[in-house]
């Protein structure tokens, strides 16, 4: 699984508690469609959020609709997230400015 | 939803729930998510079959998944092995080749000894020497390590064998309880040195990755039901033996002969056929230890905490042999500490029997203060001798093991850590245990000039 999948999953349980469905379907509208996982290999990232004390979680059955496994991130996680964000932050800095400067030597250049 | 489509995903769940390592509750939220995919699917026009294959499709390969869940069930790694088992080559020869080499070499060493008449210092500081790189062996050989991580695993070996050998030690006073005719230093050579070397068997067991948490929690697991094995083993090959001298009595032949003769290679070569029943028969001992560890946790924790309240109202002291005996018992209650770690199932929420090894810990750790207190007064009367300072720094080394964990299991209990905080404290502090055996049996006879 890719190394973006923790801290999106965290990312998404962030706006609100969720299961696990319903957090497929908001990565897939969330990327358009272009970031798809192979469904089940959510589960067991979940359940590792859980061992480490990011997320809780508990079955219930909402009105009117099916008996779900609901998850709701934790202080941990939310720890977790902000030092997640500031990796990310650092590597699309590092990577943007790496492709500027191609392009300006690009540029330069021609 | 139709009644076929009910019955197929009926099957579905019994052929996830048999062939896989997936548990009850996982497969419930896998079904949840397979009837949720077959709705949607069903509303954008497919017919309720198209869905069904759809959905199971895009939830992926059983085994893959199936390694992943094996992954999070921290005890369970290994089951991530059994879609393959079959493919696994089937190594009991292996097994009984390296045994076999055991128990020839140790028989050798106890002849070259004087045996029968007499016995050699030097092979009792030898006897792990002798066995162990058979173990060593075997796991090399299981796990396919490369020629170089198997000269690592040598070095070790080689390296205490010239030292232990080499160093002039000196025959202890004879009739000495403990020692007979081994030196204090040398007799600390023939305790701590297996130990240090187990460690080095660790490195084999774990394909050379010491620096994987899981992998070394594994090693723990391992080497918990190992020593089951290992004295389920010891028992039959007692029963056995005292049956066979009851035949033999009458016959007028040397039954204690005979039974001196097969005792030494039959305990060494155990020590590889112990390692491949756990490595082999894992549902069996998956069986059992928990079973073992949830009797003995509640009894040491009440002989245990007997003990702390007695020793702390009568104020008595320990002597010599006492701090011998508590020493080895909180060595003991420390495995199974460990072991009860390594084994617990993957449960976020704290249960009963957390409870009750936070009894288990808090009263090892007051009789370790105990014990500690007693040994500096005795250190500060009597001075440094290597006994004394190899349990004293045992006795440290517990101490703080023991005061983190209770620390950490306390903060468990009350919902501010997780589990695996504990977990990791323990698996990181395995390379002390290490070291101190190491120092203990290397260092400790040149620094105390071999008495």
């Amino acid at each position: 699984m890719a190394a973006s999948a923790t801290p999106l999953v965290l990312s998404i349980l962030a706006e609100g508690e969720n299961y696990g469905y319903a957090i497929l379907k908001r990565i897939k509208e969330l990327s358009d469609g272009a970031l798809e996982w192979t469904d089940g290999m959510l589960y067991p990232l979940l359940h590792r959020l859980h061992r480490l004390g990011y997320v809780t979680t508990e079955w219930r059955t909402p009105d009117g609709g099916r008996r779900r496994r609901y998850y709701r991130i934790t202080e941990d996680g939310r720890k977790a997230l902000a030092e997640h964000k500031k990796q990310w932050e650092v590597i699309t800095l590092t990577l943007s400015s790496v492709w500027d400067d191609r392009r300006d030597l690009a540029s330069g250049m021609a | 939803m139709t009644d076929t489509v009910e019955a197929r995903i009926g099957e579905w769940r019994d052929y996830v729930l048999k062939k896989t390592a997936i548990l009850p509750d996982e497969v419930d939220e896998l079904e949840t998510h397979l009837r949720e995919q077959i709705v949607d699917l069903e509303s954008v026009g497919l017919s309720t079959d198209e869905a069904f294959l759809i959905a199971v499709g895009r939830i992926g390969a059983m085994d893959d998944l199936s390694g992943e869940f094996a992954r999070e069930h921290s005890g369970r790694l290994w089951k991530q092995l059994i879609p393959t088992e079959s493919a696994v080559k089937n190594d009991w020869m292996a097994a009984i080749g390296f045994a076999f080499g055991a128990a020839v070499v140790t028989q050798v060493a106890r002849y070259a000894a004087g045996f029968p008449e007499t016995q050699a210092p030097w092979l009792a500081r030898n006897l792990a020497i002798l066995i162990l790189p058979f173990l060593a062996g075997y796991f090399a050989y299981r796990r396919g390590l490369s020629g170089r991580k198997i000269l690592g695993l040598a070095i070790p070996f080689v390296v205490s064998a010239v030292l232990i050998n080499l160093y002039p030690f000196s025959p202890g006073a004879a009739g000495d309880l403990f020692s007979r005719t081994l030196g204090s230093t040398e007799l600390l050579v023939a305790v701590a040195l297996p130990v240090a070397l187990w460690f080095v068997v660790g490195y084999a067991y774990t394909g050379g990755d010491l620096s994987s948490r899981q992998r070394r929690m594994d090693f723990v697991r391992f080497t918990g039901e190992w020593v089951i094995y290992y004295t389920l083993i010891a028992i039959g090959g007692g029963v056995l033996l005292t049956i066979t001298a009851g035949v033999l009595g009458p016959t007028g032949a040397d039954a204690e002969a005979v039974i001196n003769w097969v005792v030494g290679p039959g305990a060494a070569g155990a020590v590889v056929i112990s390692a491949w029943l756990v490595e082999t028969k894992q549902r069996v001992v998956e069986n059992m230890a928990p079973v073992l560890t949830m009797i003995f946790t509640p009894l040491f924790a009440i002989m245990l905490a007997a003990a702390v309240v007695v020793y702390l109202v009568n104020g008595l002291g320990f002597d010599r042999d006492l701090l011998f005996v508590f020493d080895a018992l909180l060595v003991v209650v420390l495995g199974l500490v460990l072991y009860g770690i390594s084994a617990r199932e993957p449960d976020p929420r704290p249960g009963w029997m957390d409870r009750v090894q936070l009894i288990v810990v808090v009263s090892a750790l007051v009789l370790d203060l105990l014990v500690l207190g007693t040994m500096i007064a005795r250190i500060g009367e009597l001075g440094f001798t290597p006994n004394r300072t190899a349990a004293l720094g045992l006795n440290l080394i517990l101490l703080i093991n023991l005061a983190r964990s209770a620390w950490l299991a306390f903060r468990f209990q009350t919902g501010r850590s997780t589990f695996h905080l504990l977990e990791r404290w323990q698996t990181s502090y395995l390379p002390v245990f290490a070291a101190w055996a190491a120092i203990v049996a290397l260092a400790f006879p040149p620094l105390f000039g071999f008495i």
